[in-house]
């Protein structure tokens, strides 16, 4: 019992700490696509604020300030994004690849050049990070047998951007299916002209789309350089963005099944990174761990191509809406 | 308002000035790192065009970008936006190596080549047609699954890579080296020590191959009325499907002659993320050379030059890093692509009185 304990624990601690940031930028995807605006520079937008975090973080001291900077940075972006998409209603796939490469760019040239450490930044110690919060009353939770070390092994013990990123997803469903705003935003998505003859603008709505899918994006770069890791590296997000994109795919566009798919997609991570250079028993070869890997993706192909399940995307997503003259 | 450009304000003016603006910002960018942009600038031309080195560098890197270029082209005059060529160029790649680590001691060379090349080809084909089927008979939106094709290829040749076609004894995720390959431009003459090679002048054949196919012949026809008015080309009795996968499908040969230039023009050997980075640069070039052969193999060379302009800025200017010249690719993917519109209503006010 002790011993798969030792082994449980671990693996799904790591769990949430890697679906966080999934499960935060999965719902900045799902709040634009709703929109109606796709949004493929989700990758883009966590790497600049993962580097405005780390760098104001590390100027400052104050990991707060890197969340303020990395929230302003990705909106910046998601501006842009919002200009290009609905004002300008160009090609929102060319806006959302611009960012990415132009993010990548960025973050490396004044990572590079303000610190002089080979594209890094400092490491972050202290009050720079976001420490583990221990789960109140750990001391006693964990006396229960099985489920107190679980208890406090699992939940506890994470960041703060963990625990806003679960306690995203409710408010989401919330903001999404229950209030006004939600409802128009939606209709945008499916029907934007229902929305403008209803005498709403529906470049408003796109815009405020977009921009929480910036800010959502700002808390998930933070949470990679300041919570999850400990400064920024160029390319640190490392396809974040796009396996998020696959899980709001998977999940439908909408927000408890972003939650299961984004947990699911973490399991898959921390499993593989458990079975790096483990053998398959009987075969003596290492185990694939690329397969793993590579499963969200397929998993998400599979979906789209409608062999199991079926995908059905906002159905105005993607198409610039032209008000009548 | 929505008065025509004259052709030579859409083809030549607007890129102008899109690359001008994205110039001036990256200059502010350069400002930001502490730097001199007029010496980064200075730094970015000799470095591209300084030396026949430096430009047989330029050559080579273009070579790669108009493959790219081209890859991306074909698959917006059909209609669809192929994110997927660095994945395409991975598999195109792991064809060409699979065909050299077999038969490279065996055949002659010339012959083992041509095979490593039409198999490189062939490979690169299939992986861009699956998604070009998946989007033609199930639906699934092309740009969502090219990107998720990308890291599955990645994944595969990092586990075959690693596992399988590693050179036995060695460490580094490598194939054994080939035992022949494209022999370089300066077998022929070109002046100077540079890894440019027989692909570019290869390159040039796909991409007068590309305008002959698309403007030339009945069946470019078809494609480009698929890509512009899909509702015109069902009408006319086309078969659109048939037109997305096949339009998939040389995309993807062409993607494969970035693995060509680097792996059999200058590694001589499988190595992982041999594409850097080209795979998405080639949707700049496509954009900025206007979907057109002629506009992506000068694009091409402008890109090849911000390449290989900004390895030698990396080395002048320690402060700035080669990444630098991805700001520039970036915002002319913007500004050419996504804020397109900024400059076409004034200019043709201008213009058009």
């Amino acid at each position: 019992m002790e011993a798969t304990l030792d082994l449980v624990v671990p693996i799904l601690a790591a769990t949430l700490r890697v679906a966080a940031p999934l499960i935060l930028a999965a719902l900045a995807g799902l709040f634009a696509e709703r929109s109606g605006v796709v949004d493929v520079g989700l990758e883009g937008k966590m790497l600049f604020a993962a580097f405005a975090a780390a760098a104001t973080a590390a100027v400052t001291g104050s990991a707060w300030a890197g969340l303020g900077a990395a929230i302003l940075a990705s909106s910046a972006l998601a501006l842009i994004h919002a200009f290009a998409c609905v004002t300008l209603r160009g090609s929102q796939v060319v806006s959302g690849m611009a960012i990415n490469v132009l993010a990548a760019g960025l973050s490396a040239t004044l990572a590079l050049a303000w610190f002089r450490q080979g594209g890094q930044t400092p490491p972050l110690t202290g009050a720079a990070r976001f420490a583990p919060i221990p789960l109140p009353g750990a001391e006693w939770i964990a006396e229960v047998p099985l489920l107190g070390r679980l208890l406090v092994g699992v939940v506890g013990g994470h960041a703060m951007p963990v625990y806003v990123a679960f306690a995203l997803v409710p408010l989401a469903a919330f903001v999404l299916w229950r209030t006004r705003f939600g409802l128009r935003l939606r209709a945008c998505g499916e029907n934007p002209g229902a929305v403008d003859a209803a005498g709403v603008s529906v470049a408003r709505l796109r815009y405020a789309g977009v921009l929480i899918a910036g800010v959502l994006c700002g808390i998930a770069g933070a949470a990679i350089s300041t919570a999850q890791g400990a400064q920024f590296s160029p390319e640190m997000t490392a396809g974040r963005g796009f396996i998020a994109l696959a899980a709001l795919i998977v999940a439908n566009w909408k927000p408890w099944p972003v939650l299961w798919t984004c947990l699911g997609f973490g399991l898959l991570d921390a499993v593989a990174i458990r079975l790096q250079g483990v053998p398959v028993p009987g075969l003596g070869v290492p185990f694939p761990v690329q397969a793993i890997q590579a499963l969200p993706y397929v998993l998400t192909v599979i979906l789209l191509a409608g062999f199991v399940g079926r995908a059905t995307a906002p159905r105005a997503a993607g198409v610039p809406y032209v008000k009548e003259r | 308002m929505n008065r025509e450009l004259p052709r030579w304000a859409d083809l030549a003016l607007l890129p102008a000035l899109n690359l001008l603006l994205a110039l001036g910002v990256s200059a502010l960018v350069v400002l930001a790192a502490g730097e001199s942009p007029a010496a980064a600038l200075q730094a970015l031309a000799i470095g591209s065009f300084g030396s026949w080195d430096s430009v047989g560098y330029t050559l080579f890197y273009a070579t790669d970008m108009a493959f790219a270029g081209l890859a991306v082209a074909i698959a917006f005059k059909c209609g669809l936006f192929n994110i997927g060529v660095e994945g395409q160029a991975a598999i195109g790649g792991l064809g060409l190596a699979l065909v050299m680590l077999g038969l490279d001691s065996t055949l002659p060379a010339a012959l083992v080549v041509i095979l490593a090349v039409a198999a490189g080809a062939l490979a690169g084909a299939a992986y861009g047609a699956i998604p070009g089927w998946l989007q033609a008979r199930r639906g699934s939106h092309v740009v969502i699954t090219t990107i998720m094709f990308n890291f599955i290829a990645a994944s595969l040749l990092v586990y075959l890579l690693v596992n399988v076609l590693i050179e036995p004894g060695q460490m580094a995720p490598e194939t054994r080296r080939f035992a022949v390959g494209l022999p370089p431009l300066s077998d022929f003459g070109f002046p100077g020590r540079s890894p440019v090679n027989l692909a570019l002048p290869l390159a040039l054949l796909a991409a007068l191959a590309v305008w002959v196919l698309v403007w030339r012949t009945p069946w470019g026809y078809g494609l480009r009325v698929v890509g512009s008015n899909p509702d015109a080309a069902a009408y006319a009795g086309i078969d659109q499907g048939r037109r997305i996968i096949a339009a998939m499908a040389i995309s993807g040969a062409l993607a494969a002659g970035i693995a060509v230039n680097e792996l059999l023009g200058s590694q001589d050997k499988l190595i992982l993320n041999f594409t850097g980075g080209a795979g998405f640069t080639g949707i700049a070039v496509a954009l900025m050379g206007r979907n057109h052969p002629v506009g992506v193999l000068l694009a091409a060379l402008l890109f090849g030059a911000l390449a290989q302009g900004g390895a030698e800025l990396a080395f002048e200017m320690p402060d700035l890093p080669r990444e630098t010249v991805m700001v520039v690719q970036g915002l002319v993917i913007l500004f050419t692509g996504a804020l397109g519109a900024l400059f076409r209503a004034p200019l043709s006010r201008l213009l058009g009185a």
